[in-house]
Order: C-alpha cells, then structure tokens, then sequence
C-alpha cells in the first residue's frame, strides 16, 4: 500500500472503531436507562435491574470498553505502520 | 517515610516506592487506633491525622522541585499510564464525589444515579474523541490546542475565558470542602481548615507544578480509597458477613422496599423508582451535560499531556476510568446502608430511643428533627412536642438528614472507633485537596504559559517564566481561599455548572479541531463565544434574573416531573405579587429561581442549548470562510496517527 493510502485507510479504520465505541457509549449512557421502569421488575441478587444498571451495570461496561478501545486502537496503529515505537 | 526513598530513578521504583507508601499509611492508622485504646482524645487524633497527611503530601512536593520548564508543565511526559490513572482519578474525585456523592444518592435515589453515569461515562469520551490526540500534538494546555489548530490569540483568549469561568468556582469549592470537613469531623474552625487547605496546596504544586502534583496525587488517591472503603466494607461484613458491600446492597435495596411499603411511602417515592426528582428529559440532559463536560475540563485534559506516549495516554484513560470506578460503584451503598439503618433504627421509633449517632451530627447541623437540630433528647422531644397531634414517634416527615452526613456518619452508624472517622477526614481532605492542585494548576499553567508566555512577553527566558507561574500560582491559590472563607452558599450548585459551560464552550471547538479539517478559525471562534454565552446567560438568568427570564425573554415555569403540574403558576403570582418579578438579582430561596426556563430544562443542564448552539455554529460559518491551508490539514493528519514527532514542539525546555 502506497503512504498517502497507508494513512487514509487508517484514518477510515480509526473513524470506523470510533463510531463503534460511541455507538457503545450511547447505549449504555442513555438507550438502556429509557426502560429502567420495567427493568426494575427484574430482580437480580435483591437489586432492580433498572437500578443496578444505572449504578454498576454501565459503569462495568464503560471500564471494559476503554480497555478493549485502547488495545484496539493500537491494533489499527500498528497495522498501518501508524503506531509508536515500543 | 516512603517518601525518601524518591531519588534517581525514581520513575523505575515506582512500585516499590508506593508500595511501602501505603504500608507506611496504614502501620500509621494502627498507630492511632493504639493510641484511641490508650486514651488520647479524639481532636489530637483528628489533628495527627491532618498534620501527617499534609506533611507527607508536603515532602512529596519539596522533593519534586524543578527548575525545568518541560517538568513544570507537562511533568516531564513520563509518567506510566497506571499512575497517570491514579493520578487523574484523584484529580476527577473532589469533595462532592466523596463527601456529597452518597448524600445525593440517599436523597435522591434512582435519580441521583444521574451523577454516578454522568462522571463515568465522560471517560469513554476522553478516551475516543480528544485525549490521545491532544497527547499526539504536544500541547501544555488546551488554549495551545485551540491557538494552534485556530490561528493564533482570538481563539486562545476564547478557551482562556471558558477554562476560568468553568475551573475558578471549582477550585473554590474544594477550599469550601476543606472548610466543611474540617469544622465538621475535625472540630478545627471553618476559616482556620481552609487555611490549612491552602497551605497544603501550596506545599505541593508551588516547587514542582505538575511534576510534585502528579506524585502527591497517586498518594493522595491511595489514601482517599482506603478511607472510602473501610467504614462500608466493615457495615457489610458486620450485617452480612460478606465484606463487599456493592454486592450486599442488594439485599440492603430489598429490605428497604419492604421497610417502604410498612411506612406508607408510596411506590412513586421508591428509593429504586426513577424518574421521580428528574423527568426523564432532565435526567438524560444531565447525564449528557456531565458526560460531555468531563471530556472538556480542562484540568482533566491535561494529566493526559503527561504519559510517555499517545498509546500510553489511552490506556490511562481505561485506568482512570477504573479507579473512579472503585469509588462510585461504592457511593450508591453507602446510601443504601444508611437508608435501611434509618428506616430500622430511627423512623418509627420512640424520641427517646434514638440511636446516640443521631445527636452527634445534630449538634452540628446535619440532622434536623421536627424541624430544630437534634442537639439532644429534650430539644426534639420539645420540638416535637408543638407539632399538634405527635404520638412521640418519630414519623418519616419530622426527620431531615442533610447530604453530606451520610459518609460521615457511617463510621459511627457501624460503631466504629473515632480512628475510622478520622480516616475518613484524611479521605476527604486528600479528595478536596488532589483536585484543588489540579485545578489551580490548570488556572496558573493557562495565566503564566497562555497569557504571559504566548501573549505578552514571548521571548521571556526559562526561569522568568517559573517564576511568573509561580507568582500567579500563589495569587490565584489566595484569592481563591479567600471566596472560600466567605462561605459562599451557592458554590456548590455552580460546580455543576462548571460542566455545562465546558460541555458548550470547549467540547465543539475540540472536537471539530481534531475531527474535522474543514472548521475554520473564525467558525470556531465564534462557535465557543456562541455556546458558551448561551450557557451562562441560561444559567445567570434562571438562577438570579429569572423575574428578567420572564418578563423580557418569555420564559415560562418548569414542571413538576410526577405530576407535570407547573411549578409556579406565572399568571396568578403576577396577579397577587407583582413585585417578586423585580429585574434584579434574587436570592436563592426565592420562588422563581431555578424555577423557570424553557423546554422544561433546568438550569443544571444548560449545556444542552449551548452545546448544539456551538456545533451548528461552527459548521455554518465553516461554509461561509476560505477551509483551513493544506499545511494546516496536513497537520491535522499528523495529529491523527501515533506515529512522529508531535506538532508542536516547545522550545527551551
């Protein structure tokens, strides 16, 4: 792959994890709190599940995703010749 | 201490020296908990713990002096992606996550869940969006970014006023929390703990700026953590024999629903019910506002300028992320625990069988029954007394517990020895204090390297510079301890606005300048000015103009959420009381204020007009300016890969 194609396929890649953890985030921040009122007629160990997701669920998800992210992302580096010298 | 052991290659001992660290910090809790049992009174206790806490923070300062203007700002650029996350949490965590947070939550409920999502998920922002790119172009703070990738001083003026107006009520707030936390749990006076708070921010950022604040933050966190999780961990082992309270409280949430439905509160008023405080709009509005203000606070922002590499810069985010983690997914136990201890052991009990806490945080103000302080039995029982038709049980509505009592109390709600309660003041004295550091920091760096650096004397040599930074640091560290001892009541309520007006006036700005080559200077100048005006006009009018807000802006009352009733009925008060829609400034307490606006938005979430205000701005002046020079997106491209050389490389280091 010629250079000035290296860095737009990177780029492309990068835009293309991007959108995908954003697309995470807003489940997670927003999508899955809309039906806390029913969630919370499940319950799980003696927590709500509507509650639970507000207060741990999301948070586990969010801590996860960063990890994934960053390995990802150097992933995409690397295979572009795009990444840091270790 | 462990703190001597920093010498030469220190970076490559930083385990061992931290680890010796926190054995040498919990060796000395046990030291003061043998001196409990030998009978030392308990403010000498409070004051060991104070004066050996800042003094180790202090030697951490003194030793991580510097004279290198690289070290000053940026700490040199090598500090590993873990400790940069210890660092950065203890920066994120203030007094309001440790002290208000569970009171909130209590308070609250569901609701106040809004603030554990808002403060979390920002981080996936950070991480995606701005941090490692910031990290790439080299910058030692945001006004450089915007001054670079936006042609010179009108946008750097810009990011200036936003980062002041968002970074200087919080700094002040976390001289208040010192204030607070020391009169409260120390028994020192308000004014004499916010000048201790004062000195021991001075001690650690003066000598070493970013480089002494970043190491003083790992300890400061080490030490916040423990003391978040000994009390709590302690109640659930005691009641469930399982030290993980943020599983137990499930069963915590259980009971209480059950002590809820044998008091009469109504399914509504459900601990777990959302959507009761806030309306769904405001709740998402303000998870939005807080989300995206995390990912443009500027203090935050620039502890990712301090790692080694773009993809350490990342992976410190993950740890940040999860060392928040730690504390929040314990604060909504804390109130569970507390909730479930008043509904067994306070609600519905005899006046003169009230557990012996309730009278400890009575005499200073934090619980109210029958409307007085519960200073003792005969006050309440007298208080009680003129409420006609009291039984003498004390009825859910004749009590009142303020926030902050909730992380206090706990301690002694789980009969623990006083040790633990002073722990919890070094707990929240480190939390106050690592982000008061971060702040002044993020103020002075943008006074000293901004203003006098970039804008008025560019060519000034190396150590004129340090001492300029320092200067301003102190004057900036004064004037703000100085608001503080004036216990200004609505500090608190103006740091939720700190993120609103970061979410409008630097979010877009930072995100077009990395993500979009065609955001032009003048687009993006006027895209700050516009989202950030909006925001704090929305805020000032609603809050202290609101008789303004309806007479000349048409603004209208905000709604109840369970009812959707207006809160105040305009046209009748116009009616009755013409005079409350005076045009000048209201107190709190006033009816209008914080009571009208439009959309039904509170003023809390104000970053919700000003944030798309400031994309569409940009965008559409974008259209009508000449695109950014091809050198200029070609610098944008660098900023987008790891790989090279940053953009911007200072010169003198």
């Amino acid at each position: 792959m010629s250079e000035p194609n290296k860095v737009q396929a990177h780029w492309a890649e990068t835009q293309r994890l991007t959108y995908i953890m954003i697309g995470i985030w807003a489940f997670f921040s927003f999508f899955i709190h809309m039906f806390a009122t029913s969630l919370n007629g499940i319950k799980v160990l003696g927590f709500p599940l509507g509650f639970y997701m507000a207060a741990q669920g999301s948070l586990i998800v969010f801590v996860a995703q960063l990890f994934w992210f960053s390995k990802a992302q150097d992933n995409v580096d690397r295979k572009y010749g795009m990444a840091e010298d270790d | 201490m462990a703190t001597e052991a920093k010498g030469g290659d220190f970076t490559s001992n930083l385990g061992r020296v931290y680890a010796v660290y926190t054995g040498g910090f919990l060796a000395f809790v046990i030291f003061i908990a043998i001196l409990e049992r030998v009978g030392v009174p308990n403010h000498i206790l409070g004051y060991l713990f104070v004066a050996f806490t800042i003094g180790v923070y202090a030697a951490i300062g003194i030793l991580s002096r510097t004279m290198q203007v690289d070290e000053y700002y940026v700490a040199g650029r090598k500090v590993p992606s873990f400790y940069n996350g210890m660092a950065t949490a203890a920066d994120w965590m203030s007094a309001a996550s440790f002290i208000g947070m569970a009171g909130t939550l209590y308070l609250l409920g569901y609701d106040g869940l809004a603030f554990i999502l808002g403060w979390s998920g920002g981080y996936v922002l950070v991480a995606t969006l701005i941090a490692p790119y910031l990290r790439k172009f080299g910058c030692y703070t945001v006004p450089d970014f915007l001054a670079f990738r936006f042609g010179g001083n009108a946008a750097r003026i810009a990011g200036i006023a936003v980062l002041m107006a968002c970074s200087f009520t919080y700094v002040v707030a976390q001289l208040v929390g010192t204030g607070l936390i020391g009169a409260r749990l120390l028994g020192m006076s308000f004014e004499l703990a916010v000048f201790v708070g004062l000195v021991g921010i001075l001690v650690c950022s003066m000598l070493g700026g970013m480089r002494a604040v970043t190491w003083t933050q790992v300890a400061q966190y080490i030490v916040l953590i423990i003391a978040y999780l000994v009390p709590v961990v302690i109640l659930s082992a005691q009641k469930y024999g399982i030290p993980i309270p943020q599983l137990t409280y499930g069963t915590v949430l259980s009971e209480i629903q059950i002590k809820e439905a044998a008091l009469g509160v109504a399914a509504a008023a459900s601990h777990t019910t959302p959507f009761v405080r806030y309306d769904p709009l405001n709740f998402f509005a303000l998870v939005l506002c807080l989300m995206v203000g995390t990912a443009s606070l500027p203090h935050v922002l620039m502890r990712y300028f301090t790692t080694p590499s773009v993809r350490e810069a990342r992976q410190s985010v993950a740890w940040t992320l999860l060392f928040i983690f730690i504390l929040y997914f314990t604060a909504p136990a804390y109130a569970a625990f507390a909730k479930l201890e008043v509904f067994e052991n306070v609600i519905g009990k005899p006046l003169a069988q009230l557990p012996s806490w309730i009278y400890s945080y009575g005499k200073i103000g934090l619980i109210q029954i029958c409307g007085v302080n519960a200073v003792d039995v005969a006050s309440i029982t007298a208080a009680c007394g003129r409420i006609a038709g009291h039984t003498g049980i004390l009825g859910l509505s004749n009590f009142a517990i303020q926030a902050d009592a909730i992380v206090i109390a706990t301690p002694e709600i789980a009969g623990l020895p006083y040790v633990v309660s002073g722990l919890v003041a070094a707990g929240g004295l480190a939390a106050a204090l690592s982000t008061a550091d971060g702040l002044l920091l993020a103020i002075a760096n943008a006074l000293s390297h901004d203003v006098y650096s970039r804008m008025i004397n560019k060519n000034a040599p190396v150590a004129r510079k340090l001492v300029i930074a320092r200067v301003l640091l102190i004057i900036v560290a004064i004037l703000a301890a100085w608001v503080a001892s004036g216990r200004p009541a609505d500090i608190v309520a103006m740091v939720a606005w700190a993120f609103s007006l970061a979410a409008a006036g630097l979010f877009p700005a930072l995100v077009m300048g990395i993500w979009s080559k065609k955001t032009t200077s003048a687009a993006a100048v006027a895209g700050i000015w516009a989202g950030f005006l909006t925001t704090l006009v929305y805020l000032v009018v609603t809050r202290y103009f609101p008789g303004f807000g309806v007479n000349v802006m048409g603004m209208y009352s905000n709604v109840n959420p369970v009812t959707g009733a207006a809160l105040v009925d305009i046209a009748k008060l116009k009616a009755e009381q013409p005079q409350i829609f005076q045009q000048t400034m209201v107190a709190i307490n006033h009816p209008l204020a914080s009571r009208v606006g439009y959309f039904n938005i509170a003023n809390i979430s104000a970053g919700l007009f000003g944030m798309p205000i400031g994309f569409l701005t940009m965008i559409i002046v974008s259209k009508f300016t000449t695109a950014p020079s091809t050198e200029m997106q070609s610098f944008i491209d660098d900023i987008r890969r790891p790989r090279g050389a940053p953009v911007m490389i200072e010169k003198a280091g």
